[in-house]
């Protein structure tokens, strides 16, 4: 039998810390990017999506590495910070929250947009003409009308930030109660070949992560089939 | 009194065209827009709601909406506008669609009564019928009590029963308010029962500009009935052949001869015709 009283959770409470976190803050920047790229026409467009898209296809390590020299006392930014606010972001807590977000980034950013997308334009038009701005727009009709889409960005978000490796490895390290966070620890216990613990921490991940990923799958569903009832009676 | 002077460039279905609009519509008008698909009707409603932009001017009661160096943002003009989808809040109830335009309780009270939707005031729209989701729109649109109001072929999506409701809902509406109305529209009968004056737009360009009457009675004088349908089948019975033509919403058999019936064929747009000396009118 397993003794859970002799578990470690902090690295899993680490993780989660820093997964919510994390969406809070992704939150709050991707909703007026994802809007703003939903409603332009600018030429600089693509030239966004492809930079926010970026996290997605480049390696963990690249990410991590210019993030790392970003902050790092090397870079003028990271020099800067530390000399006129005594401030360092590598191997900290702080660090790993500001790559995370870059690393996060797509994954709010894409669903919501999409989501801002598939909204009917004529409604969004019925707001302006009602005399409301985009501000007003955005916070009473759009967003309150593409719930699915912001659940599934908050729990992608946070279930990514959650099974993050290579970044947070990177610029966090591997230092107990500070950037310890759960795949670090699972990443330890293999190199010292203590499977045991591996395994337990895996299987709490995978469990972990299969539950998040089917409540979204399950909520979609349910509100699929009342946009199903909806344009029946349409 | 609206003054409308408006050109902009149309990458439509039907090639480039400019759309051309120099018109003038006074206080209190119902003007009716008809024409073929893409010939700029919508577009000319969309730039007057400040939707699209374009050149030239548009004057309402004295206020510059659009000229040279002033563009009027949607916002600030204070129209109402009916979609031909509805276009309501989704998210919303029927009331609270209502009050999202402007918090007079009273007046939203006094539309969904006028309108008989004040049962049906808590209900989302997903869950109405789509000739009741017009007619919220339609309150909707009325709740700004604005200058102007602008109907983009609003009852085009719904059956013929419900058109007969909306028909008198919005002529109801119009002689309560006298707000100053542009509806596109392809059907006659509605632009004759709610217009006081029609423009024909053909290419971007006004061609006519006279009263329903003298655009859509184009037989005037000759007493002639006069339809458009679509040739549905021809069927043979010994010697004669009935043709059977959809005309709007009816199915009519017509009799006709064997060398018609070899000039025509299933799908043909035809026209019926006959002389009316003595037709005789009945009282539903």
């Amino acid at each position: 039998m397993i003794d859970v009283s002799t578990l470690n959770l902090e690295p899993f409470i680490l993780s989660f810390k820093l997964a919510s976190i994390t969406t809070t803050i992704l939150l709050l920047v991707a909703i007026p990017i994802s809007w703003w790229l939903s409603q332009s026409r600018c030429r600089c467009k693509p030239f966004i999506e492809a930079l926010v898209s970026l996290p997605i296809v480049l390696p963990p390590s690249v990410i991590g590495f210019y993030i790392l020299y970003a902050l790092s006392y090397n870079s003028p930014l990271g020099a800067f910070l530390q000399e006129q606010f005594d401030i360092t972001l590598v191997f900290n807590f702080t660090g790993l929250v500001i790559a995370s977000c870059i690393y996060s980034f797509p994954f709010m950013v894409q669903p919501l947009q999409g989501g801002f997308e598939s909204l009917d334009k004529s409604m969004l038009e019925a707001s302006y003409i009602a005399g409301k701005g985009k501000f007003t727009t955005l916070f009473r009709v759009a967003l309150p009308n593409i719930k699915p889409a912001l659940i599934t960005a908050i729990i992608i978000t946070f279930a990514h930030t959650v099974g993050e490796f290579g970044v947070v490895l990177m610029v966090g390290g591997s230092i107990p109660s500070e950037t310890k966070v759960a795949s670090v620890a699972i990443y330890e216990f293999v190199e010292v070949m203590d499977y045991r613990q591996a395994h337990i921490y895996s299987v709490i991940m995978l469990t972990l992560s299969f539950s998040v990923l089917l409540s979204v799958y399950m909520f979609n569903h349910k509100h699929n089939r009342r946009i199903g009832i909806q344009i029946d009676r349409g | 009194m609206i003054e409308i002077d408006i050109c902009k460039k149309l990458h439509g279905s039907m090639g480039d065209m400019e759309l051309k609009i120099d018109l003038d519509i006074a206080k209190h008008e119902f003007v009716a827009i008809g024409g073929e698909s893409g010939s700029g009707k919508t577009t000319l409603l969309r730039v007057l709601a400040g939707l699209e932009s374009s050149s030239g001017d548009i004057v309402v009661d004295g206020e510059v909406w659009l000229s040279k160096d002033r563009v009027l943002p949607t916002q600030q003009r204070g129209i109402g506008f009916v979609f031909q989808e509805y276009a309501l809040f989704a998210n919303m109830s029927v009331k609270q669609n209502l009050l999202y335009v402007s918090k007079d309780r009273k007046m939203a009270d006094k539309l969904l009564e006028m309108s008989s939707l004040s049962q049906l005031k808590d209900r989302l729209p997903h869950t109405l019928s789509g000739g009741q989701q017009q007619r919220v729109s339609l309150c909707r649109a009325f709740m700004s009590s604005p200058k102007l109001l602008l109907m983009d072929e609003p009852l085009s999506a719904l059956d013929p029963m419900m058109r007969d409701r909306l028909q008198h809902d919005i002529s109801r509406l119009h002689r309560e308010f006298g707000t100053t109305t542009i509806m596109v529209s392809h059907d006659p009968s509605e632009i004759y029962r709610l217009a006081s004056r029609m423009l024909l737009i053909e290419q971007g360009e006004i061609t006519k500009d006279a009263s329903p009457k003298e655009i859509l009675l184009r037989s005037n004088g000759s007493q002639k009935f006069s339809f458009k349908g679509e040739l549905l089948e021809i069927v043979q019975s010994d010697i004669i052949y009935v043709a059977i033509i959809s005309i709007g919403q009816q199915i009519v058999e017509v009799v006709i001869d064997e060398a018609e019936s070899r000039e025509l064929k299933k799908g043909d747009s035809v026209t019926i015709s006959t002389k009316a000396f003595a037709p005789s009118i009945s009282k539903l």
